[in-house]
C-alpha cells in the first residue's frame, strides 16, 4: 500500500498542525513530492487528494509514528529519513524542495498520534505484539475484581499481584532483549522450565517496571543455579529465604536504594525485584508454605516475600561485593545469598577499628548459636556510621575480614554440647583434641556496605547450611537492558 | 449512547502450567515376591538403619532387594540417579526418617 521508495505523510484530522499543513500536503501530494499521505481518523482529510485509511492505526504502529503530521523518506521499503511536526527547514531538507508552504510559520510542533491514546495504546500493542506470548489465557468473569482473582487463584503470596494482561507483560518484555520463548532456568520444586516471558508475567504480577526485568532475570538464574540450591533453601524448617545483592551500575540506573532504609520498604525497586523472584518459585516452580506445600519454613521471617537491596558503593569504603567476587568492576550483578533475617546491633561508642570490630565479632559469634561452629555463612551489612570507623584506620575488606576470622576462631572446648548447661553445640569428637573452631567456613562471611548515614548500627544476616548439601552464596553478572 | 460491553479481563497465567493432574499410579503387585524393590536413603541420619531393617523384612518376602543413596537430602535425586531406579525396580521405598 505504501511505496516502497518515496516520502509517506501521517496526518490526524484532529490536529491544528495538521490543519495547517492540509493545503501545502495537497500540493506536494498532486506534485508527485509526496507518494501516499495516510490518515489515522478520518479517510477524507485532508480533502482532494486520494488518502490511505488508517483508522485501525495498523500502519501508523508498523512505522513507529509517535507525532502528527510525521513525514517519512522510505528507501528500498526502510526508513531513510523523518520529520515531525512542521518545519519547513526540516521538511525541505527531506523533501529536497525549496520555498515550500509560504505563508505558513517556520515551524509548529504536532500533537500526539493516535497510536499512543491511553485508551488505545494498548489494544494495538496486544494485537500487533501478542502473537509471541505462549502463556495460557485466563479470561476472568465480567463481575470478578481482577485482583480478588489474582487471590482467588492461587498467585499471590498474601499481598496484591498486579493482573499480567497481555498489555502489561508485552511492556514489562520491552526490558530485555533476550528472546520471551528463552528457557531462563529449570525452577524447584516443580523443575519446571521458566522462559523469560514466565518471570516477565511474574514480575508485573511483583509490580516491576520493566528496566527491572534484566535483575529480575539474573535472580532467577542465580538462585535457581545447583549451587544456590533454591530447592533446599525453599524446603528446609529454618528460616532462610533468597536475599539478592545488586552490585553495580543498574542499581542507579533503576533507582534502587542502598542508603536509608536499605533494607526496609518504600522503594519500588527494592520491593519488587526481590519479591518477582519469589512469585517465580511460587507460580512457576509450584513453591509455596501452607497445606500441602514444599516450604516448611517453621518461622520464615519478613524478607521471604521478597528481600532485595543495592550495595552503597559510592559511600563504600571498600569494593564492591561482586568485584571482591571476582565480577569486573562497572558490570553489573546480582548476589544471591540465602538469608534467614536481620539482626541488627549497636555500637555507638567505639571510635577505633580494633574496639568495633570486637563488637562485630561478638554478635557474629552468637549467630545460629553461640556455640555452632563453623555455622552458617553470614552476610554483615557495615552501615556508613561504623564503615567510617574502618575507613579513617586505613583498614580495607581483607583487613576487616581477617581480624574478624582471627577473633572467630573459638575455642573449642566452651563450644561442646552440654557445656555451659546447654545440650545444643559442637559434637566431641570434633572438640575433644582441644583448639578452636573457625565460626565460619573461609568464605562463609560476607561484607557488604549499605544504610543511611546517621546511625551507628550494623546488622547481621544469617545463613544457612553451606556447602554441598546446603547453600552457597552466587553472584552473576547482569546482561544489559534492551 | 450506551456504553459499549466491556472486554473480559484476559490475563497470562503465572504458573508452570502444569495442571496438578493425577497421574495413574502403576497397578499395586499382588505380592513382593520375585520382584526388584529399590530402597532410596535420602542420607539423612538413620535413614539407613531404617531401610536395613526393612530390607531384611522383605528379603525374607522373597522380593529382590537393591539399595540407592543419593548424595543429599537437601536437594533432589540426581536425574540418572532417578532413571537407575526406574529402569532397574518395579516397586520403590524411599526412606526420609529424622
Amino acid at each position: 500500500m505504501l511505496p516502497t521508495d518515496g516520502v509517506v505523510a501521517v496526518v490526524k484530522r484532529d490536529c491544528p498542525t495538521c490543519d495547517l499543513v492540509a493545503p501545502l500536503l495537497v500540493d506536494l501530494r498532486r506534485a508527485g513530492h509526496v507518494g501516499a499521505v495516510v490518515c489515522q481518523d478520518d479517510r477524507g482529510f485532508p480533502a482532494g487528494i486520494d488518502v490511505i485509511d488508517d483508522s485501525d492505526l495498523d500502519l501508523s504502529w508498523d512505522l513507529g509514528i509517535e507525532t502528527v503530521p510525521t513525514l517519512l523518506r522510505l528507501a528500498g521499503g526502510r526508513e531513510a529519513a523523518r520529520a515531525e511536526g512542521w518545519s519547513r527547514a526540516q521538511w525541505e531538507q527531506l523533501l529536497g524542495v525549496t520555498g515550500i508552504g509560504r505563508g505558513l510559520p517556520d515551524h509548529r510542533p504536532g500533537c500526539g498520534s493516535a497510536t499512543l491514546d491511553p485508551g488505545r495504546a494498548d489494544a494495538l500493542l496486544v494485537r500487533h505484539r501478542g502473537g509471541i506470548l505462549t502463556s495460557r489465557r485466563v479470561e476472568l468473569g465480567e463481575l470478578e475484581d481482577p485482583f480478588e482473582a489474582m487471590f482467588d487463584r492461587g498467585w499471590s503470596d498474601g499481598l496484591p499481584v498486579v493482573p499480567p494482561t497481555e498489555a502489561r507483560v508485552l511492556r514489562m518484555l520491552s526490558g530485555t532483549t533476550r528472546d520471551p520463548a528463552e528457557v531462563v532456568a529449570v525452577v524447584p520444586p516443580g523443575l519446571v522450565a521458566c522462559t523469560v516471558e514466565k518471570v516477565a508475567v511474574n514480575a508485573v504480577m511483583a509490580g516491576c517496571r520493566p528496566e527491572y526485568l534484566p535483575v529480575v532475570l539474573a535472580s532467577v538464574e542465580a538462585a535457581c543455579s545447583d549451587a544456590f540450591n533454591a530447592h533446599g533453601v525453599l524446603a528446609t524448617t529454618w528460616s532462610a529465604g533468597p536475599l539478592i545483592i545488586v552490585n553495580g551500575p543498574v542499581a542507579r540506573a533503576i533507582g534502587m536504594n542502598s542508603t536509608g532504609n536499605a533494607l526496609g520498604q518504600g522503594n519500588r525497586a527494592n520491593a519488587t525485584i526481590g519479591r518477582a523472584l519469589q512469585l517465580v518459585i511460587r507460580n512457576v516452580g509450584g513453591g509455596r508454605p501452607g497445606p500441602g506445600g514444599i516450604d516448611r519454613a517453621a518461622l520464615g521471617h519478613p524478607g521471604k516475600v521478597g528481600w532485595c537491596f543495592a550495595e552503597d558503593e559510592e559511600g563504600s569504603p571498600w569494593e564492591p561485593l561482586s568485584v571482591s567476587r571476582g565480577v569486573a568492576p562497572g558490570r553489573s550483578a546480582v548476589t544471591l545469598f540465602a538469608g534467614s533475617g536481620a539482626t541488627p546491633f549497636i555500637d555507638q561508642l567505639s571510635r577505633t577499628p580494633d574496639s568495633l570490630v570486637r563488637t562485630m565479632a561478638a554478635v557474629l559469634r552468637a549467630s545460629a548459636h553461640p556455640k555452632l561452629a563453623p555455622a552458617f555463612d553470614c552476610v554483615l551489612v557495615v552501615s556508613p556510621e561504623h564503615a567510617r570507623v574502618y575507613r579513617d584506620a586505613g583498614w580495607d575488606r581483607t583487613r576487616l575480614l581477617a581480624e574478624l576470622t582471627d577473633l572467630l576462631q573459638l575455642d573449642a572446648a566452651g563450644l561442646t554440647r552440654g557445656v555451659g548447661g546447654i545440650a545444643e553445640g559442637m559434637p566431641a569428637a570434633l572438640t575433644a583434641a582441644g583448639g578452636q573452631l573457625p565460626k565460619f567456613r573461609p568464605g562463609g562471611l560476607l561484607v557488604v556496605h549499605a544504610g543511611g548515614r546517621a546511625g551507628m548500627f550494623s546488622t547481621v544476616i544469617p545463613g544457612w547450611a553451606s556447602g554441598r548439601t546446603g547453600s552457597e552464596p552466587v553472584t552473576r553478572p547482569i546482561d544489559g537492558p534492551a | 449512547m450506551a456504553n459499549p460491553p466491556s472486554l473480559p479481563t484476559v490475563v497470562l497465567d503465572p504458573s508452570g502450567e502444569r495442571e496438578a493432574v493425577a497421574r495413574a499410579r502403576a497397578a499395586r503387585p499382588p505380592a513382593l515376591r520375585g520382584r526388584t524393590v529399590g530402597l532410596l536413603d535420602i542420607s539423612k541420619a538413620r535413614g539407613d538403619v531404617f531401610l536395613d531393617r526393612l530390607a531384611e523384612l522383605l528379603g525374607a518376602e522373597g522380593a529382590v532387594v537393591r539399595r540407592y543413596r543419593k548424595p543429599t537430602f537437601t536437594k533432589p535425586a540426581p536425574v540418572d540417579l532417578r532413571q537407575e531406579i526406574a529402569v532397574q525396580c518395579q516397586v520403590v521405598i524411599e526412606a526420609l526418617a529424622d
